[in-house]
């Protein structure tokens, strides 16, 4: 028994080891936030480690003095155990002690709810800068109305000023996560839903989709840079001025999957069409997904094939775009 | 009907050929042994067509292994794929493929099998039944699961693996984003398997509810017996839900309707909706029969009456009605809005109360007692703290605000594995261990048993644990390969090196298995374990077909530490031994297992006028069984004594 608490002992001091001279690691992103959304996660999580580290504490200890004290020996071999049912005070107790601690971790836990779906307190005086972040496979694209300008894989806000992310999705489900700015949340074709951030640092963060959608999924990552108001303001002009116009044609072909670098314009596809509309135009384009495998027949509406269908029709996967 | 001949098997990928090489050799060795060994008809006669509950356990089991072999090499290959940055092992559709195999076949076909296959063993034993309510249907339940589970093998070489994740959401899982059959294979083949669970769940229902021994209220019934009881009324609650999402996901992809699609009003939320709406009381149905696994062990091996009997009854009632209540929560970045999340936070962390009272019950029963450190009890004390972990950061992603952090990383990843493996795998194992003597008539040797368990812990803990951390660093979950730059790799690289100990621990097991088969002594003591408490303990070991000679009376919750201890009550009185109406066996189910493989098959490949044609081959058997007037036959008693007077020996036998 002895000689193999001492191996995991050394197995573990070696992996600690690996670990501590696992040079450039990560940072714990979660813990190092950038804003205040982010903060007031972080404030809730430190709140429950606190209960759970010690929920941890007792019910280990509790376990180890057990299972030591308890265990079988050749000089207790006849030691009858006694048969007992239960006791109705202790079971009350250890029903009502975690039923206080999930209280005591509720109530924080509603109050951040509810704070985050609102502009963070402090910045309430300032307009928040909106722009619609649109997810389609596999890019991010930000439109900001009021500047009218539109970028594709960055975003750039300026600091100390909430910003009211408009999130929808031109296809798949996608989930817009800054994680030093905010948590997460869902982009969903022809639905929007509603994100507000402050970055409280100039800086540039890491963005993400983290909801799986597909084989270019991994790459689905944008920066944001938050910049002085000056910087920003800078940057939007420029944009405007010698930014290139962007087309509906030029869109559709963007909106195919496929992985895009930086791109600027000095327009916003919501002239043409709003993802988040219920009964918004659709870009779909199936056969473009095919992999390796037998093909399935695919169901395209005809009014809404914007695109040439030529490219697909000497080798019709799965035989008849049938009913139509 | 347009068939592409030259595109129903994979090709141009080494690692699938091998494979289906390594298929067709493997098929091909089983088929020549079997007809060199001249074991054909005891297969069919023996096994294949029996309706023996014991049999059909152990059949569940046998499949419940392969599958873990199956999924665990799916699980190697992401950790092998993300051991080091950029690599290039596996693209990034191959990988997608990978984790939805991975998590479809490790949850509902291997634990799934498992656990059904442990409660076909020993839930009609240990409360006195000699087999369950509907024999034949038991067969049949097997027979849809292990066609459901072919089925959705054959994917990888044939027609292309699902590749939407475990969960296929849509509208990715939809024909929009994923054209190929590779999701058909996930929505037929999990219907067909969930019809054959269905009907398991009714069918231990009424065998609990009707074929208790005489004495056994429904509050003396072992723990295990209890938690199967419950976890069948989730599996009739949840399932219809499934069945009816994967029926409109069917009717999606291949019929064209719209249920989820992003054109024409689908909502792809709705399947998300309902797949948690059963995915989440799913979960429940695994870890509720691991819960009365580990009731069982830890009486016996600390030879004491589980504490708290009335608290651990409620506790898993709580439990099932509040899993009904909180799949939101796998969704809490959907946007629905603060109020609802916060609903849904309070029934979600509510959970943590009846899991505590659980906790801590097995803990005092514990207190006072004799604790021997057996392969099945070691597996019980290694799952109470890492369970804890599993629930303890349960409870922080139940907390929603910072959910919102957590989702979709490999926190939530690192999370989900710390409650089943130590919920449901550690549970497996104890099983095994546990109830092997009295299957089989042997134990599996403890020392290897050891070596089982040290490198699997050491392999699951370095596996998962990282992972936390990885997902406060920012990792996505399902992320084929990550940058250099990132910093994720030393993490990525020490979880890599766990997954090698896990491997080794399983072949452990298998190797185990082996050895023990060979080598470990018989006995044919009807309590090998020596501290037994429940009723499948008082009969003969290995189990005769007919389960007990007599069906015991029951005066308490431990019916076989009860009978122990007043020594007189024990003995058989061959008087009273009557002759056993036992069923029948019956080819059916085979047939309909193939039946609906093949209907199934068809549909997949969206051949629809092949499948509309094989499903009269399953309407077929329907009526072949309405027809059927077979009213089983009995055990004569000459036979009946016999047998009982061969491991009884004299000091259990009343000559009169």
């Amino acid at each position: 028994m002895k000689k193999r608490k001492s191996l995991l002992l050394s197995v573990v001091s070696v992996m600690l080891v690996f670990l501590l001279s696992g040079c450039e690691m990560a940072e714990l992103v979660v813990f190092n936030p950038k804003g205040p959304q982010a903060e007031k996660i972080l404030d809730l999580i430190n709140w429950s480690l606190v209960w759970i580290g010690l929920i941890m504490v007792v019910v280990i200890a509790l376990f180890v003095y057990i299972v030591w004290k308890y265990r079988a020996r050749p000089d207790n071999a006849d030691y009858e155990p006694p048969q007992e049912k239960g006791n109705h005070l202790v079971e009350i107790i250890w029903t009502a002690i975690p039923f206080i601690i999930v209280v005591i971790l509720m109530v924080p836990t509603v109050t951040t709810l509810f704070d985050l779906e609102e502009v963070p307190a402090g910045y309430e005086d300032q307009e928040p800068l909106v722009i619609h972040a649109t997810s389609a496979d596999w890019k991010w694209i930000f439109s900001y109305p009021e500047q009218n300008i539109e970028t594709i894989n960055y975003v750039n806000i300026p600091v100390n000023r909430p910003v009211l992310f408009k999130l929808t999705s031109a296809g798949t489900m996608q989930s817009f996560w800054i994680p030093a700015l905010s948590g997460q949340k869902y982009t969903m074709a022809k639905m929007e839903t509603e994100l507000y951030i402050v970055a409280d640092h100039e800086g540039s963060y890491f963005g993400r989709n983290s909801n799986f959608n597909g084989k270019g999924f991994k790459e689905m990552e944008f920066e944001v840079l938050a910049q002085s108001p000056q910087d920003f303001d800078k940057w939007v002009k420029e944009v405007q001025e010698k930014a290139p116009k962007l087309t509906e044609e030029m869109y559709a072909e963007k909106l195919k999957p496929s992985h895009l670098g930086r791109e600027t314009f000095s327009n916003t596809h919501l002239e043409w069409v709003d993802h988040a509309d219920h009964h918004a135009k659709e870009y779909l384009n199936p056969e473009l997904y095919r992999v390796h495998g037998y093909p399935g027949k695919t169901f395209t509406d005809e009014n809404n094939d914007i695109d040439n269908d030529t490219e697909n029709s000497d080798h019709h996967h799965g035989g008849d775009h049938s009913g139509h | 009907m347009d068939i592409k001949w030259d595109k129903i098997l994979i090709t141009g990928d080494p690692l699938i050929l091998g494979s289906q090489i390594a298929i067709v050799l493997t098929m091909v060795g089983i088929v020549v042994g079997l007809t060199y060994f001249k074991k054909w008809k005891y297969l069919w006669s023996e096994w294949l067509t029996s309706v023996d509950h014991k049999r059909i356990g152990i059949m569940y089991i046998i499949m419940g292994v392969l599958m873990f072999f199956r999924g665990g090499v799916d699980g190697l290959m992401m950790k092998a794929q993300t051991a080091v940055p950029e690599n290039t092992f596996l693209d990034a559709q191959h990988y997608n493929e990978v984790f939805t195999t991975h998590g479809v076949i490790m949850i509902l076909f291997m634990a799934m099998p498992m656990l059904i296959g442990i409660i076909n063993i020993a839930m009609p034993l240990q409360i006195g039944a000699r087999d369950v309510a509907f024999p034949q249907l038991n067969l049949l339940s097997f027979w849809l699961t292990f066609a459901g589970a072919m089925l959705f093998n054959l994917s990888f070489v044939v027609g292309g693996s699902p590749d939407a994740g475990w969960t296929s959401y849509f509208p990715l899982a939809g024909k929009e984003f994923t054209p190929g059959i590779g999701n058909n294979f996930y929505m037929v083949a999990l219907q067909i398997a969930g019809i054959g669970t269905l009907m398991s769940g009714i069918n231990f229902i009424v065998t609990i509810m009707k074929m208790r021994a005489p004495g056994m209220k429904l509050m003396r019934m072992p723990m295990f017996s209890w938690t199967t009881l419950i976890t069948s009324l989730i599996i009739v609650i949840a399932f219809p839900i499934f069945t009816v999402a994967l029926l409109l996901g069917t009717m999606d992809r291949i019929f064209g309707t719209h249920f989820f699609t992003v054109a024409d009003g689908g909502l792809d939320m709705l399947w998300a909706n309902l797949f948690w709406l059963w995915g989440h009381p799913e979960v429940y149905i695994v870890i509720l029969p691991a819960f009365g696994i580990y009731s069982e062990v830890v009486a016996t091996f600390s030879k004491k009456r589980l504490y708290g009997y009335t608290s651990m009854v409620m506790a898993i009632v709580v439990i099932s009605a509040l899993s009904m209540l909180v799949w939101v929560h796998h969704f809490y970045t959907m946007g629905v809005g603060p109020a609802v999340n916060s609903v849904f936070s309070i029934t979600t962390m509510a959970i943590a109360v009846p899991t505590g009272i659980k906790m801590f019950n097995w803990l005092f029963t514990m207190r006072k007692g004799r604790i021997e450190f057996t392969a099945p009890m070691m597996w019980t004390l290694a799952f109470i703290p890492t369970f804890l972990i599993g629930g303890v950061t349960g409870v922080m992603l139940g907390m929603a605000a910072a959910d919102f952090q957590y989702h979709n990383t490999l926190f939530l990843v690192a999370h989900f594995h710390y409650t089943l493996i130590p919920g449901v795998v550690y549970a497996v194992f104890a099983a095994l261990y546990y109830w092997w003597p009295k299957v089989f008539g042997f134990k599996l040797n403890e020392r290897i048993g050891k070596w089982h368990f040290w490198l699997f812990n050491i392999g699951f803990n370095l596996t998962f644990f990282p992972m936390f951390f990885l997902g406060l660093q920012g990792a996505a979950r399902r992320m084929y390969t990550y940058s250099e730059e990132s910093g994720l790799w030393p993490l990525y690289a020490l979880s890599a090196v766990g997954a090698i100990f896990l491997a080794a621990g399983f072949a452990a097991l298998c190797y185990n298995i082996y050895w023990s088969i060979r080598y470990e002594k018989r006995t044919t003591e009807n309590d090998p374990w020596g501290t037994a408490r429940t009723l499948e303990w008082a009969t003969a070991t290995p189990v005769p077909h007919y389960n007990f000679a007599v069906v015991p009376e029951v005066t308490d919750v431990d019916a076989y530490w009860e009978m122990k201890k007043n020594k007189d009550n024990f003995a058989l009185d061959p008087n009273k031994i009557k002759p056993i109406h036992m069923p029948s066996n019956s080819g059916l189910p085979v047939y309909m297992g193939a039946a609906f493989l093949i209907a199934g098959f068809f549909l997949v490949f969206e051949w629809i006028p092949l499948a509309a044609i094989s499903a009269f081959l399953i309407f077929a058997g329907m009526i072949k069984r309405s027809f059927e007037y077979d009213d089983g036959y009995y055990v004569p008693v000459e036979e009946i004594i016999e047998k009982e007077r061969t491991w009884r020996g004299d000091s259990k036998w009343k000559a009169k």
